[in-house]
């Protein structure tokens, strides 16, 4: 009966002369699509290899290797639909651990090491946004020299030296679980700030802001939208973040040095770019991202079940990052031949 | 027209007076610091930046970045040093080919994504970094390549002398001539500056961005490939994590050589003086004392500080032209 239908239905497709070709590409471009039929592959593959993929604890454990990174990439998907890129965020994870490390050794308590670790990431993104914004410098070039400052900082200070004097209860935010259950707080802290992150985006007129600067800032200020002010925020929201995941990292490893989650600001876009975001901005949504999060995740963490060296996956990230942009560019190229073809013949 | 060649002048002017004053004042503390065994020190340490900076120059002439440079070195520099390892006999000149054409090749294929898949170069880059540098990985097996495992010849190659200048020196030297005259006279080279400027007016007279493209990224990919090698055979080792970062120093170069970063303007001799600059203030800090810790605040500080000041000018000269014409 299903299948009927669904070849009554190809018949019509035939009918009115649209290709198969641009009905699969239509789905494929739907980037959400391939991911979902990725991730489905990846869990067949890896699962037929070993037995200890598809263990719940297992599945569970190994969000602790991927949760913080995933947080990191959540405020960047507003960085980047608008039109910006920040990639000193793993510095100002780096200048945050530095100054909770610093608060710790100073005798603060679990709660003032946190609020630090926050404020210094919200004052480093709004140094980030006064340059960017009221200066206007290239977003790419102020991140880029102000991630050699505020890991400089780190290191200037540090040098070859760490904090690891941390409380005891600084411990729960990297290494905690849920109580009574296996799942990591790290996990629950990244899905339900998605949650909020995705009613933001796609539920608020905010979230319409966003999409309007990132496809045309002059003409999102002509309709009244305060640009300036939403790019500011956004780059205040990136450093908030980072200083968060400072917490959440710091409190993991127990320990802060200078060199502390350097080329994570790269991860971070790669996930944001992976999930379909254009990186000119104005195009994408968090459900890809969500799952390129989650791609990259597992498959990693299978890479390493099967004994693949990190190496492997350096490369595999690469070519995904790469291929994410470039397969919609390949379907279009190839419906914009069929149309020329249909039109031939018509003609 | 005149206006802005005579601001392009300035900067470079600027630029030199700063590397002068800035040489001057680090001689104050340290006396030894301008003598000519410690100039020649600086001038070989910057040799490799200025190369791979002026690659880099080309590409964000056009508006683009090339984030790879960093592991294209890693790469062709493991390339050659185990060529050399393999057959100690191989001349060492076919070794510098060979690294240059590997690099050419790597870069070729970042121009290829970039103007065949239009891919913008951020992206493009940001992923053949990562795919590079696990090549270079798989190449060596996590392996290095030491200096008693390299030949006499081959780390001769940068150290090599020539009227008194190291090879690596000359090098630098002449790959700034030829495309200095590159960039200068040649069609393809105005056409990048056109693309950068305007790439739609660029593409109605006729520019193709494809060309440009493949030229720009290929370049740098070469420059970066005899980076490799002279890399290597500098340091007579050659690790996986060789020039790890690297890329954001040849930024850091063009910034501070008055590059817009958005694509359009800059020249060569900016970008050399913006690279010895840099050179100048690494090699300081330990002469004057200063905790090489300090370097990486240093260089973020200043090439903001630059950025700062760059655009500060550009309003002022904005608001001038703009009193003039009323």
């Amino acid at each position: 009966m299903e299948i009927d239908k669904t070849l009554a239905s190809s018949d019509r497709l035939v009918d009115e002369h649209k290709s198969l070709l641009s009905e699969i590409g239509s789905l494929l471009a739907r980037w959400e699509g391939i991911l979902v039929l990725i991730i489905i592959a990846m869990v067949i593959i890896f699962s037929n290899i070993t037995p200890y993929f598809l263990d719940y604890f297992n599945l569970m454990n190994a969000t602790f290797t991927f949760a913080e990174k995933a947080v990191l990439a959540l405020p960047m998907i507003f960085v980047i639909l608008s039109g910006d890129i920040d990639i000193s965020v793993a510095a100002i994870i780096a200048l945050s651990s530095f100054s909770m490390g610093f608060a710790s050794s100073h005798g603060a308590g679990t709660t003032e090491i946190v609020l630090v670790g926050i404020l210094t990431g919200a004052l480093a993104g709004a140094f980030n946004g006064l340059f960017i914004i009221r200066f206007s410098i290239p977003a790419i070039a102020v991140t880029l020299a102000s991630q050699s400052l505020f890991r400089g900082i780190s290191q200037a200070i540090l040098e070859d030296q760490a904090y690891t004097k941390y409380p005891e209860s600084f411990s729960y935010f990297g290494q905690g679980y849920i109580p009574g259950t296996i799942i990591p707080f790290e996990l629950v802290f990244f899905l339900v700030l998605a949650g909020g992150f995705a009613y933001i985006l796609h539920f608020t007129t905010y979230g319409r802001k966003l999409y309007a600067i990132g496809n045309s800032p002059m003409a999102a200020k002509f309709s009244g939208v305060a640009v300036d002010r939403i790019r500011f925020t956004n780059f205040v929201l990136n450093g908030v973040f980072a200083g968060i995941v400072a917490v959440l990292l710091t409190s993991r490893i127990g320990s802060t040095r200078p060199n502390i989650a350097s080329g994570w600001e790269l991860e971070a876009i790669t996930l944001v770019v992976l999930g379909g975001v254009s990186i000119t901005g104005g195009k994408g949504n968090i459900v890809g991202v969500i799952l390129s999060v989650f791609l990259i995740g597992y498959l990693k963490f299978g890479m390493g079940l099967i004994n693949l060296s990190a190496k492997v996956m350096i490369i595999t990230t690469g070519f995904l990052l790469i291929t994410a942009v470039l397969i919609p560019v390949i379907i279009e190229a190839a419906g914009k031949r069929n149309k020329l073809k249909m039109q031939r013949r018509k003609g | 027209m005149n206006g802005l060649k005579e601001m392009l002048k300035k900067r470079e002017v600027t630029l030199i007076l700063l590397v002068i004053v800035l040489s001057l004042a680090v001689s104050m503390r340290a006396p030894g610091f301008l003598k000519g065994d410690n100039i020649t020190r600086i001038v070989n340490d910057t040799s490799i930046l200025i190369m791979v900076g002026i690659g880099q120059f080309f590409v964000i002439l056009t508006g683009g970045i090339d984030l790879s440079v960093g592991s294209v070195i890693a790469f062709s520099g493991m390339a050659a040093a185990m060529m050399n390892q393999g057959s100690p006999g191989t001349p060492v000149f076919l070794i510098l080919l060979a690294g240059m054409a590997i690099g050419f090749l790597l870069g070729l294929f970042n121009g290829i994504v970039v103007a065949f898949g239009k891919v913008p170069p951020i992206i493009a880059t940001l992923g053949t970094m990562s795919i590079f540098r696990g090549f270079t990985f798989v190449l060596s097996k996590g392996q290095w390549v030491t200096a008693h495992e390299m030949s006499e010849s081959y780390m001769n190659i940068p150290h090599g002398h020539f009227l008194g200048v190291s090879n690596l020196i000359w090098s630098a030297v002449i790959v700034s001539a030829l495309l200095f005259f590159f960039s200068r006279y040649t069609r393809s080279g105005r056409e990048i500056y056109a693309i950068g400027g305007n790439k739609t007016a660029a593409r109605f007279v006729g520019v193709s961005e494809r060309k440009v493209n493949l030229i720009i990224f290929a370049m740098s990919g070469l420059l970066s490939g005899l980076a490799g090698v002279m890399w290597t055979a500098r340091y007579a080792a050659a690790v996986n994590e060789t020039a790890t970062g690297f890329e954001l120093m040849t930024v850091a170069a063009c910034v501070l050589g008055g590059v817009n970063i958005a694509g359009g303007a800059g020249a060569v001799p900016g970008v050399i003086l913006g690279a010895l600059f840099l050179g100048i203030i690494n090699n300081a800090l330990p002469v004057i004392n200063f905790s090489p810790f300090y370097q990486m605040f240093i260089q973020g500080f200043i090439v903001l500080a630059a950025m700062f000041i760059n655009t500060m000018m550009d309003k002022r000269s904005e608001r001038k032209m703009l009193k003039r014409r009323a």
